[in-house]
Order: C-alpha cells, then sequence, then structure tokens
C-alpha cells in the first residue's frame, strides 16, 4: 500500500512536469467566449468568420448548439467586433453570447504567485498547529513527526489530483481555472482533519496507556477505531460532491471532481501514508 | 431551540410563511422579504477589474484611487444599474459588478472614458505632416495636416484619431475636465440647436483666459473622449470663465453629455485589466442546477446518517436542519453574496457538519459497544470526541481563512461559505444534537440501545 501511494505520487509528479497542467485563461491571461445559438453553424464556417477578427482562435463546440472560443486578450471594442462579425455572417442562427471573460496578463500572473503563496501559507499553518495540538504526546513520538508525516501525506493527497487533471488537460483539453486553487487548499484542510482525527487517538492511547505498548501497535489500534469514522466521513462528504457533480452544472463539474479525488485520497492517506510514516519515523528516532 | 428555529425559517423564507398564512385564512401575517444576495454568476451580469496608473499622482495615492472609485460610481449610478457595487482592491485596482446590465460594451465605455472633456490648441502643421506620414506611410497621397485639420474635415479627424490614435491637429493645452465646475444644457437662441454651456472653476478659468489669450484669430478644438466635437476659432480672450461648446448633437445626446460631464472626470486613467461576463440565462441555469445539487446533497447525506446511525442519525439530521437554517439566516445577515463557487462551498460544509456527528456517534457506538449504559456512554461520545471535532474543524478553518485573504471574488465566496459553515457546524453538531440526545435518554431508551447501536 504504502509503495503503491509512492508510485502513484511519483508518476503524478512526473505526469505532472512532463505534460504540464493546461492552465485556464485566469492564470495564463486571455479571453474566452461562450456563445449559443438556435442553429449552430458548422464550426468551419464560424472559424471562418472569425479570421478577419483574431489570429488565433480556438474553437470548441459545447453540447448540440453551443461554442467556445478561446483567444489572446480582447478588448472590449474586439470583443464587439466578434459578436459583430458572427452576427452578419450568421444572421439567422439565433446567436446568443452566454458569457464572456477576459483576463489581463498582469492579473493572471498575480493569480498563480497568490495560489502558491497561499498553499504555502497553508502547509505551514498546519504543521504549527498539529506541532501545538499534540505538545503534550510525550516521550512516545514528537509533534513534529506528527506534523511532518500530515504533510507528506498532504503532498501526496495534492500531488495525485494534480497528475491526474494534467492527464485530463493532455488528452480531453480540461483546463485548471482558478477555482483549483479552492479545491487544492480544500483537500488540504480536509485531508488534515482525517489525519488528526487518526493522531488525536494515538494520543489518547498514548496517555491511557502509557509509553509501554509497541508505538507501532498503539498507532495500528488507533486507526482500527477510527475507521468506521473515517470512511462514513468520507463517504457523506463525497455524497455531497457527487450531487455537486451530477447536478451543479458544467461550470463547477470538474471542480468537485477535483475535490473528489482529492478528498478521497485523504482518507486513503491518513491511514496508509500519515500513520505508517509516523510509525516509521519514531522508530527511526528511537534506534 | 423549536422556537429559535421557526423565528430562523421565517427571516430566510418569508415568502414561505405568507403564501402558508394565506393558504390557512390567518390574517394580518405579512412578513417582509429580504432576498438572498446573488452573485454575478447567477444572477448574470458583468465583473469588471480596472488597473488605474497611479504613477503620475502627487500625494496620497489611497485618495486619488478613493477619487476614481467615486467618479466610477458617478457614471454608473448615471447607467440605471440596480445596487452596482464600486470598490477598490488593493493599491491599485477597482472592482466593478455591474448585476443584470444588457449592454456591457456601453457600460465599459462609459466607465473608462478618461479625459471625458479637452481643450485642445493647434499643432504646427509641420509636426501634424509628420505624425500623418509616419502613421500612413506609402499611402499618404496629398493629405496634409492642413487639409484634415480644416473644421470642415472634423469627421476625418475623427476617423483618423479612432483608428491611428494619434493627433496630427491639436496638442493638449492643460486644460480638462478637471477644471470644469458645472455643465448646462442650452440652446442656441438663433438656430435652436442644442448647446452646452460649460462653467469653469477658479483653476479652470485661468488656465481658459490664458489659452484663449495666447491663441486668438486661432482654433481651440474642444474634445470629448478623445475625439473632436467643436472646432471655434477664438475670437477674444475669454476671461469671466465660460465657453460654449457648438455641434451637431441631438438633444438627447446634448443631455447625456452635460450629465456626464457634471459626473466629473477621472483623476488618473484607469485600464480594463479583467472582464467577466455571464448572460441572464446562464446565471439562471447555474442558480437552478446548484439549488438541485444542494436539494440532492442534502437528502444523500440526510438518508445515509438515519440508516446507518438510526435514532442518533434521525437527531443529527434535525441538527442538520438546524444548521441548514443558521447557516442561511447568516448569508442573509452579513449579508454573504451568493456566488456558484459559495453554493459548492455550502454543499460540501454540509457533509462536514454532519461528520462531527459521526465522530461523537462512532464514539458512542464504540461506548455501548464496551457496554456503558446510554448515557455514560453519550457523555463519553460527546466528552472525547469533542477534541477530535474541534482539531478536524480547526484545520478545515485555517483553509478557509487563508482562501479567504489570499484570493479574490470568485474563491472568496466558496472560502466564506465554507468558513461559516465550519464554524456554525461546531455549534450545531455539539449544543444542538447534544441537546436533542438527552431529550431520549432514561430507562425506556436504555432497553431499547439497539435504536442507538
Amino acid at each position: 500500500m504504502f509503495w503503491t501511494s509512492i508510485l502513484l505520487a511519483l508518476a503524478s509528479l512526473v505526469l505532472t512536469l512532463s505534460f504540464g497542467l493546461r492552465l485556464g485563461v485566469d492564470f495564463t491571461g486571455g479571453s474566452v467566449l461562450e456563445l449559443q445559438f438556435n442553429q449552430r453553424p458548422a464550426v468551419e464556417d464560424i472559424q471562418k468568420a472569425l479570421t478577419s477578427q483574431i489570429t488565433d482562435p480556438e474553437l470548441n463546440p459545447v453540447g448540440d448548439s453551443g461554442i467556445i472560443i478561446k483567444t489572446h486578450e480582447l478588448s472590449e471594442a474586439q470583443h464587439q467586433q466578434v459578436l459583430n462579425a458572427l452576427e452578419v455572417a450568421f444572421p439567422t442562427a439565433g446567436l446568443q453570447e452566454k458569457k464572456f471573460d477576459s483576463v489581463g496578463p498582469v492579473i493572471g500572473n498575480e493569480l498563480k504567485s497568490r495560489s502558491i503563496t497561499a498553499i504555502i501559507i497553508v502547509l505551514l499553518a498546519i504543521i504549527v498547529y498539529i506541532a501545538f495540538v499534540f505538545r503534550k504526546i510525550g516521550r512516545a513520538t514528537s509533534p513534529w513527526a506528527m506534523g511532518l508525516a500530515a504533510i507528506v501525506a498532504l503532498m501526496h493527497d495534492v500531488t495525485i489530483p494534480l497528475g491526474v487533471f494534467a492527464l485530463l488537460g493532455h488528452f480531453y483539453g480540461i483546463e485548471i481555472s482558478g477555482v483549483f486553487l479552492a479545491a487544492a487548499l480544500t483537500i488540504l484542510g480536509f485531508s488534515v482533519s482525517d489525519t488528526v482525527v487518526i493522531f488525536d487517538r494515538v494520543r489518547e492511547n498514548v496517555i491511557r496507556r502509557g509509553s509501554k505498548e509497541l508505538f507501532g501497535r498503539i498507532v495500528h489500534t488507533s486507526v482500527l477505531q477510527t475507521l468506521a469514522r473515517s470512511l462514513n466521513t468520507v463517504f457523506t462528504v463525497l455524497l455531497s460532491l457527487f450531487a455537486i457533480y451530477f447536478f451543479g452544472g458544467e461550470s463547477i463539474k470538474y471542480f468537485s471532481l477535483a475535490l473528489i479525488i482529492g478528498i478521497f485520497l485523504g482518507a486513503y492517506s491518513s491511514i496508509f501514508v500519515a500513520s505508517p510514516l509516523l510509525v516509521w519515523w519514531t522508530q527511526k528516532r528511537k534506534a | 431551540m423549536i422556537v429559535g428555529s421557526l423565528l430562523l425559517f421565517v427571516f430566510i423564507a418569508p415568502e414561505r410563511v405568507n403564501s402558508v398564512a394565506k393558504k390557512l385564512h390567518i390574517p394580518g401575517v405579512n412578513v417582509s422579504a429580504q432576498p438572498f444576495r446573488l452573485g454575478l454568476d447567477l444572477l448574470g451580469g458583468t465583473h469588471l477589474v480596472y488597473q488605474a496608473d497611479l504613477d503620475k499622482v502627487v500625494g496620497s495615492q489611497s485618495d486619488a484611487m478613493q477619487g476614481v472609485r467615486d467618479v466610477v460610481e458617478r457614471r454608473v449610478n448615471l447607467f440605471g444599474v440596480s445596487e452596482p457595487v464600486v470598490q477598490v482592491s488593493g493599491a491599485d485596482r477597482l472592482i466593478v459588478d455591474l448585476a443584470g446590465v444588457k449592454d456591457v460594451n456601453q457600460a465599459i465605455q462609459l466607465i473608462g472614458q478618461t479625459p471625458f472633456l479637452e481643450f485642445k490648441t493647434v499643432l504646427p502643421s509641420a509636426e501634424g505632416d509628420k505624425i500623418i506620414k509616419a502613421k500612413l506611410g506609402a499611402n499618404v497621397g496629398d493629405l496634409t495636416a492642413a487639409v484634415l485639420c480644416s473644421p470642415s474635415n472634423i469627421e476625418s479627424l475623427a476617423q483618423f484619431l479612432a483608428i491611428y490614435g494619434e493627433d496630427p491637429c491639436f496638442k493638449s493645452s492643460g486644460l480638462d475636465g478637471s477644471g470644469l465646475k458645472a455643465a448646462q444644457l442650452t440652446f442656441n437662441s438663433q438656430t435652436y440647436q442644442p448647446e452646452i454651456s460649460l462653467q469653469l472653476n477658479d483653476r479652470g478659468r485661468q488656465l481658459f483666459a490664458n489659452i484663449t489669450q495666447a491663441n486668438i484669430g486661432r482654433t481651440v478644438a474642444i474634445y470629448l473622449d478623445g475625439l473632436p466635437i467643436s472646432t471655434p476659432t477664438v475670437q477674444s480672450a475669454i476671461t469671466d470663465g465660460n465657453a460654449v461648446i457648438t455641434g451637431s448633437f441631438t438633444p438627447d445626446e446634448a443631455k447625456t453629455l452635460v450629465g456626464r460631464l457634471n459626473s466629473g472626470a477621472l483623476p488618473v486613467p484607469i485600464k480594463l485589466v479583467s472582464q467577466q461576463t455571464i448572460g441572464a440565462s446562464l446565471g439562471n441555469e447555474s442558480l437552478h442546477k446548484s439549488l438541485t445539487a444542494g436539494v440532492y446533497g442534502l437528502i444523500f447525506v440526510a438518508l445515509f446518517m438515519i440508516l446507518f446511525y438510526r435514532l442518533p442519525g434521525f437527531f443529527s439530521v434535525l441538527a442538520l436542519g438546524v444548521y441548514v437554517l443558521i447557516v442561511l439566516a447568516f448569508y442573509k445577515f452579513i449579508p454573504v453574496t451568493l456566488t456558484l463557487a459559495g453554493i459548492a462551498g455550502f454543499i460540501l460544509s454540509l457533509g462536514m457538519a454532519v461528520d462531527a456527528n459521526i465522530l461523537i456517534f462512532a464514539r458512542m457506538k464504540e461506548e455501548l459497544a464496551a457496554g456503558k449504559t446510554l448515557t455514560a456512554a453519550m457523555h463519553e461520545g460527546f466528552s472525547r470526541a469533542w477534541l477530535s471535532v474541534r482539531d478536524s474543524h480547526m484545520t478545515t478553518l485555517i483553509g478557509a481563512v487563508v482562501l479567504y485573504t489570499a484570493t479574490t471574488s470568485i474563491v472568496k465566496g466558496f472560502a466564506l461559505t465554507l468558513g461559516i459553515g465550519v464554524l456554525t457546524s461546531l455549534f450545531t453538531a455539539t449544543m444542538v444534537t447534544r441537546s436533542f440526545l438527552y431529550l431520549v435518554t432514561g430507562p425506556w431508551f436504555e432497553k431499547r440501545k439497539r435504536l442507538f447501536r
């Protein structure tokens, strides 16, 4: 189990690094125009109508009657020209603008650096919180080992969804948008809370049985004792997430998918990554 | 607690209460509604981010930003949008949220116009020729500045400006909209054409006097929104600070111009750096879908809890109901602007709110299995699970707080609803569930422990 995790995490890392993530316009800057037709003209015709207006449009049909057009950043004037050109080219198609996003490169870069800062702050805050809460764990193990074990599990939980989305991006063109930051941070918060519940039980058992018993045994018992809770909690959260995934509409579908993967992994890694790591670390320290 | 919940319900869904009262023929019941505040992505509308250029600002930059904000707000109000949001974000950003705007293009133009009004003096024609040559290159033909700048060719000049963005005819005189005190719509007594009378403030009057003095017999052009609208020739120095713009506008156009002039000029230039526009139909669709998702989420979670934890599960569902009421009341009270991501945060927090109960009940089951009495097991369940509940909520809260402070708009809404959810669930999962459960202790239930396992 332990090795599977390491393998998966490594594979995800490699995938992320080699394919790269497909970042949405909120990160890269650019414009996205979503249109709805009563009767959609052929995609090639739309492409043709656009070439006089924009240099590098990327067209993706949505459903039967919609289309998403992605370009470099358009000014408001250019945006109107594009709409106008389409209106002129397809006067009977019943064109309707559903959505238009345009993000300057400054904003995109800012979001990128903010995202990274936010994730680092969360990781640090969590290590400190865990070390503080478990400061009385005594001689059995060190609170910092707990914090570190939790963080390693966290990285595992965030890396694997990244890998999945690198794959999805590469093969299906699915993009990472700004809300993925929210997903990543929520996964962090959730998965650490899974770990904390197990560690809480470890602490209780250490205090109750003293440090006479083998530390590995104590952790094992604690994992088993909290197993039902871990599974049930994840199950309820996943229930809500599946509700979002299936009924929440297109725009938050992949956001909930990221959460589904991450939160499932969060529960898994608390049991199969954080706990073994804690034991391994403690024993190494004592030896 | 039941009374409290009922009151909350009245607060959250007044229209429901009203309709029930109507059905039951209870007279005199009419609770006034305060609606939920919906975000642009659910309502349809546009979210604009402007970047201000503060390089040339002397003195306080935050004052300059406030000035920009005030002017933009006045312009937006002119547009007649309901409840526009105009706020300064960070040091040099301005965020404008317009809900339900149909013609976004027009709104953007209205907001972004930097120099509403500018007085310009003649540029030497040699320099003008140079600009024309540079822009047109080989196509220049026999076009010279002298031709292009003659008053009869004012429309060609406007076209040249719109295409090439550089003015071959006039240069800035230093007098702009900030020298303006008031504008007024008047009609020419001879031609009955609409005109705009300008009254300049002290600084403007001084400048205008100097400009007209220096340019007697020459043209002083009046530019609006970067385009020439009037190119009168100065007859004599004007020192009383009154000027008139004549041009070929309709009374309606003149009226709009007056309104815009009076609403003031921007103290610093701003540039649109980000725009998000959501059509009303898409907004409606998203609202509908996210509500459906919320209802299904609630039902799934409730079913699972009752099936797995039986009686306590049932009580936790009641507690979840109270939780939903409290959270929704918070949304109205603060008020929280509900976005799509925000609703996702809320649905997610449903799952978490139940987590606290699961922790407690799982512990209760254990204690019951260890042979304790029901009351003792309940007591142990709550007190021992408390640390775990606290810690697991705290870590999620850390994430929500960082998200809230480190990000903008879309993600912020998610962080806010998630954070409110976590704090509320700390309360409902412990206090509310506990008081429900203590209702069902006693010998009768002691004999039916099965209900709890």
